[in-house]
């Protein structure tokens, strides 16, 4: 199935297009430090892709390649069949890749309101002299991302504390806040960095529930880190399992659970 | 009442105005120690460097006379034509823009994630450097800036009032003060409006917030430190024009730097309205002491109180009025 590029339907109805994105062969090094070792993947159109793996795994190293945080040494990234020149990180967010951070990276002193119009801010064209005239296009255009990033608030429910200053909300809250920035932005592939990381059983369900309404409502394709497998093996399409930096599963949930190397890596089985 | 009484208020309104003044430079650093976390030790300069520019462009020197008549033995001096203020003032932002990009593009840029004390070494080395430039580019005599604001006492306030009580000659306050007063209001007001409602100024409190995440959803990190330091510059030229047009543009304008920093410890480094306040208060407080209890102790106290109260706002409040507490966990 990986092989294939064609497209298809799941159980639930959902249809999984070819590759957005083809990891291949990425090699990621600090120093003497091997943290992704020659892994190749894809994640597909409109699927949800969970990454996984111990601590230390090359997780986050490897979603930070994706957004560019990181450039590997080896490896060529593919983005919508075109092979990815190195780049920074702000213009593939440009180029539609959004992202959560592990420990929630946003905004502090602003509102709820003001962290998820920043969302925005590669859709926003207006030059600084048409701001600062501000009648006209730029508060045309202020009102038209406005009224996106109202309807992102509604859909996660967040009306209360569209006003409050992010600083001050619970943990929860927060990652909800940060999962709409990225949604406000409208990407073409959201990157979640441990979404669930620190949450009680009835946030981790509504974090469950908005990640698979985002999936399904607005088509998007979703790539996640996660360390609660039960959550994984619930919303996820396909999941790569990975393990000191290399790849050591790749498939449906079902496939991976019954992999041997993944079991071994889980259950602390000595290496060879 | 008293004529005393008027006086006071004479005094107060006198230290609100020069307190402005002092927020218009402090204003400068708030804008760069937000959005980078550098404290920019070149900000008095830039105020310096802003006012040689409009003289020098407004009056048609040649820049570099010195030098190209030192190399090539010919006699430039002035171009022999006057520039319109308006257009000079135009002329005046394009450079600080130009510089905005020259500091980012030559020293910020080559010194990211690198520690603050770093940063304030290189804004060290910046100040030395624009003050020599200046001076090589547009001579080091004592220039005087005329932007055709209004100069002395405002009659009309003083006959108006004079006569409310026994020996009260009327308020004497200064036309340029008050012109300063209110470009500096409307100045703060735009920015405060620009930083909250616009695109450009989410994205400026964002970077100030949080690089990485500025950078994840799609904002340069260069581009930002452009538009601050622009901004900076911009400012920078508001105040030197105003201490300019004042007390002459001449190398003292660069050391009004100082008398903003005991505004940034009242009012705290990263606070917009509390570079205003903090102006406010040092002004006015330091009026007011001159005033009331200077001549029981020789004067001159203006040199050091601001100093005094700022040290005493430090031990009892050290984030400033308006700054971001500061919390470590342990």
């Amino acid at each position: 199935m990986n092989a294939t590029a064609e497209s298809y339907v799941t159980e639930d109805g959902r249809t999984i297009g070819a590759p957005v994105m083809e990891m291949k062969n990425i090699t990621l090094k600090f120093g003497g430090v091997t943290a992704i070792s020659n892994i190749s993947f894809d994640i597909r159109e409109g699927e949800i892709r969970a990454i996984i793996g111990p601590n230390g795994a090359g997780k986050s190293s490897m979603l930070n390649v994706i957004n560019g945080f990181y450039h590997p040494q080896e490896g060529e990234i593919w983005f919508h069949g075109e092979k990815r020149k190195p780049m920074k990180p702000y213009q593939i967010a440009q180029q539609g890749i959004a992202r959560t951070f592990q420990n929630i990276a946003l905004f502090k002193g602003m509102s709820t309101l003001d962290n998820i119009m920043t969302g925005r801010f590669t859709h926003m064209k207006t030059n600084m002299l048409m701001q600062a005239i501000w009648k006209g296009p730029a508060e045309r255009e202020e009102n038209l991302n406005r009224d996106i990033v109202e309807h992102v608030i509604d859909f996660l429910e967040i009306q209360a504390i569209r006003k409050t200053p992010v600083g001050r909300l619970p943990y929860g809250l927060q990652k909800r806040v940060e999962l709409g920035r990225a949604l406000a932005a409208q990407p073409k592939l959201l990157l979640l960095d441990e979404p669930m990381a620190g949450m009680n059983v009835e946030e981790k369900e509504d974090m469950s529930r908005f990640i698979l309404d985002v999936n399904d409502e607005f088509g998007t394709t979703i790539a996640l880190i996660e360390h609660d497998m039960g959550v994984v093996m619930d919303i996820s399409d396909r999941v790569v399992v990975l393990d000191y930096g290399k790849k050591i599963g790749d498939g449906t949930p079902d496939e991976v659970r019954n992999n041997q190397d993944v079991i071994d890596a889980y259950l602390g089985v000595a290496h060879d | 009442m008293s004529a005393n009484f008027f006086y006071t208020i004479e005094v107060i309104a006198n230290g609100l105005m020069t307190g402005v003044m002092y927020s218009l430079v402090a204003l400068g650093f708030v804008l760069i120690f937000k959005a980078s976390g550098v404290f920019n030790y070149a900000q008095g300069v830039m105020a310096l460097f802003a006012a040689m520019t409009l003289v020098g462009i407004q009056s048609g020197q040649v820049p570099f006379a010195h030098l190209i008549n030192v190399i090539f033995g010919t006699h430039l001096d002035k171009f022999g034509w006057e520039v319109p203020t308006f257009i000079a003032i135009i002329l005046a932002l394009l450079v600080m823009i130009g510089f905005a990009f020259i500091v980012e593009r030559y020293i910020l840029k080559h010194l990211v994630n690198q520690d603050p004390i770093i940063l304030f070494m290189a804004t060290i080395g910046l100040a030395y450097f624009m003050e020599g430039f200046g001076d090589l580019m547009w001579g080091s005599e004592i220039k005087k800036l005329d932007v055709g604001l209004p100069q002395g006492g405002n009659v009309w306030l003083e006959s108006a009032t004079a006569g409310w009580a026994d020996g009260f000659y009327g308020f004497y306050l200064d036309n340029l003060d008050m012109w300063a007063t209110a470009i500096a209001i409307v100045l703060v007001a735009s920015l405060i409006a620009f930083s909250n409602y616009t695109k450009t100024g989410r994205a400026l409190r964002a970077v100030a917030d949080d690089n990485q995440a500025a950078l994840s959803v799609g904002i340069s990190l260069r581009t930002i430190w452009v538009i601050v330091w622009s901004l900076a510059g911009f400012v920078a030229l508001v105040a030197g024009i105003m201490w300019g047009a004042k007390s002459g543009v001449q190398f003292s304008l660069s050391l009004i730097a100082l008398k903003a920093l005991p505004v940034l410890m009242l009012g705290g480094f990263t606070s917009i309205p509390g570079a205003i306040v903090g102006g406010m208060i040092i002004g006015v407080g330091e009026k007011l002491f001159e005033f009331a209890i200077g001549p029981y102790i020789g004067g001159a106290t203006e040199n050091w109180f601001a100093y005094v109260l700022a040290l005493l706002f430090l031990v009892f409040r050290p984030q400033g009025l308006f700054g971001e507490k500061i919390i470590e966990r342990v």
